[in-house]
């Protein structure tokens, strides 16, 4: 491998590591509650009503 | 993570390393298009989608022609929800039947049944008559049918169980193993050294020059198959245009996250593509096999090459069975994705309990994946409802979705309505992105693609020449290429599958017009 192939490899994985950990790190720093689907599981018709 | 789970799938294993080391089209330049595409075209529809979904999820509905409704506010606008109904159900007719491979091969890799020697053709063999490759209907009644019909099971039992108990419960232990036994594999790869010390040009150091190195960057990205090739793969990568995200963002509330989540889900795909898949699979295969291993497409790559890769390792029965795994947990979290739009639509259109809405979508899948496992010589019956749904109509949807968040929801308004409740503010040069530079490139990206792939342009504007492609040549037949009959009544079904929803679109309307 090249000087500039592993520059390429390198800049890559990393900014995008860098990127999926700082996202993961905010997610879960976040100062809300976690994210909830509003959503009522519709098993039985009579639930239909509930949405 | 759901959203994550539906986006990282078998391309970014398969596909994406696979057009990082091509030779002509690879390369620096392949990533710089890329990741050029990732912020001209991947990030801002995600935004965009994420935003129409959850606009609509607070107007009452969860499914694209509901969320199209609402945001159209006329007759017709429930129909430009149809690709967001028929693409993600048309796509599990096949994504389905892979993924049984992937489990198949799972399995077999474990139980060592996968370790055919060094012989290739004997690893050509074996996919043949996995897949039924040679000849319509060879695997019913086989093996690989009963991982077939496990695997169909499986995904509307998980999809009964509901959004939290079943899809968001496979994505949470789904997605954190996944990447757990990436890391594994990537580990493995990267201790394998030189395997062969007779041929010390065959290392891990060498494969990922081969996959890495830039080469000539200028001239690749004047050739607008780069271009091509690097904004396709983000735009499926990322299920953009798919009609998943709408519909799992419809179901979050006002004051839910979407920037963050959306980017989120954004670098989780990325990481898993690019810092996993484009570190495993290339470079393992070009250490024990050469370059020309590589260049043999994705079903290649995955299910002829990386068995003789691992038959070739210490322990490879047990890696290639970690690594079929992971494939199978991509697909799988994928697949259930792809089942959710349709579910959401039978109840919010047509009033169905969720006993109705799977017993229907099931019966809806069983013959449209029938079709694709019945007809699979040459995965004639695949590759249509692959060209028709997986790339025409994906790219159609995402490039309506844009059109339709800048000129009928609006801009300025989908951009405060993206940051209601957002921590994260989307950077301002996003704006003009979304409002010019995204429909603009995403057009010319669709026109690209069908002039290449439906009127067969040889992308040079020195020497035009336009060769219809096998999807057309399929259809209408040309010199020494017969008409298939297998493609036509696939593209038959596919119609009629159309025009069906439609009328259920249709229906459906009359329910929310009466609300």
């Amino acid at each position: 491998m090249t000087t500039a192939g592993l520059l390429f490899m390198l800049i890559s994985v990393g900014a995008v590591t860098t990127l999926f950990v700082w996202c993961l790190w905010k997610v879960l720093a976040g100062t809300k509650p976690p994210e909830h689907l509003a959503h009522i599981e519709p098993i039985e018709t009579a639930d239909l009503d509930k949405r | 993570m759901a959203v994550a789970g539906s986006a990282v799938g078998l391309g970014n294993f398969l596909r994406f390393p696979g057009l990082v080391a091509h030779p002509e089209t690879g390369g620096g330049a392949f990533l710089i298009a890329y990741f050029v595409s990732l912020l001209v075209v991947g990030l801002p529809i995600c935004w965009v989608e994420w935003t129409l979904g959850r606009f609509g999820g607070t107007q009452g509905y969860n499914s694209s022609p509901g969320i199209f409704h609402a945001i159209i506010r006329k007759p017709w606008g429930k129909y430009i929800g149809l690709l967001g109904f028929i693409i993600p159900v048309g796509v599990y007719f096949y994504y389905v039947v892979i993924e049984s491979w992937c489990l198949g091969y799972a399995w077999s890799s474990f139980t060592g049944a996968l370790d055919l020697g060094k012989d290739p053709a004997a690893y050509s063999a074996h996919f043949a008559a996995f897949t039924g490759l040679k000849a319509d209907g060879a695997v019913l009644g086989g093996g690989p049918f009963l991982f077939f019909v496990g695997v169909f099971i499986l995904n509307f039992v998980i999809i009964y169980r509901g959004l939290s108990k079943g899809i968001e419960f496979i994505c949470n232990w789904g997605m954190p193993l996944l990447i757990a036994i990436a890391l594994v594999l990537l580990v493995r790869v990267m201790t394998l050294g030189t395997p062969d010390p007779a041929q010390p040009e065959l290392s891990v150091w060498n494969g990922l020059g081969y996959m890495w190195n830039p080469r000539d960057i200028a001239r690749g990205l004047a050739n607008p198959a780069v271009w091509l090739k690097a904004a396709s793969q983000i735009f499926f990568t990322l299920s953009v245009g798919f009609g998943v995200i709408i519909t799992y963002a419809s179901y979050l509330k006002k004051k839910d996250d979407v920037v963050l989540s959306g980017l989120t889900a954004t670098a989780a795909n990325e990481f898993c593509e690019v810092g996993l898949g484009g570190l495993i699979t290339v470079p393992a295969a070009f250490a024990f096999l050469g370059a020309s291993a590589v260049a043999g497409g994705t079903f290649a790559l995955g299910f002829n090459v990386l068995p003789q890769v691992f038959a070739g390792m210490p322990y490879g029965h047990l890696f290639g069975g970690l690594f079929f795994t992971l494939l199978f947990i991509a697909a799988i979290t994928s697949s259930l994705s792809m089942l959710q739009p349709g579910i959401a639509f039978l109840e919010e259109g047509l009033g169905l309990d969720r006993r109705g809405s799977v017993a229907l979508l099931g019966l809806i899948t069983a013959v449209g994946c029938t079709l694709v496992v019945w007809f699979s010589a040459g995965l004639k019956a695949l590759s249509t409802v692959d060209f028709w749904i997986g790339d025409i109509g994906i790219f159609l949807q995402g490039t309506l979705l844009i059109y339709i968040f800048n000129l009928s929801f609006g801009t300025e308004r989908g951009w405060q309505e993206a940051h209601h409740g957002a921590d994260l503010r989307i950077p301002r040069f996003f704006k003009p992105i979304i409002r010019w530079v995204s429909p603009a490139f995403l057009t010319t990206i669709f026109a690209l693609f069908v002039l290449k792939n439906v009127a067969g342009w040889n992308l040079s504007f020195a020497d035009a020449r336009f060769t219809p492609t096998e999807p057309i040549l399929d259809l209408i037949g040309g010199p020494g290429h017969p008409a298939s009959g297998v493609a036509r009544l696939t593209a038959l079904g596919l119609l009629v599958f159309a025009g069906f929803s439609a009328l259920l679109i249709r229906r459906a309307g009359q329910r929310w017009d009466a609300r």
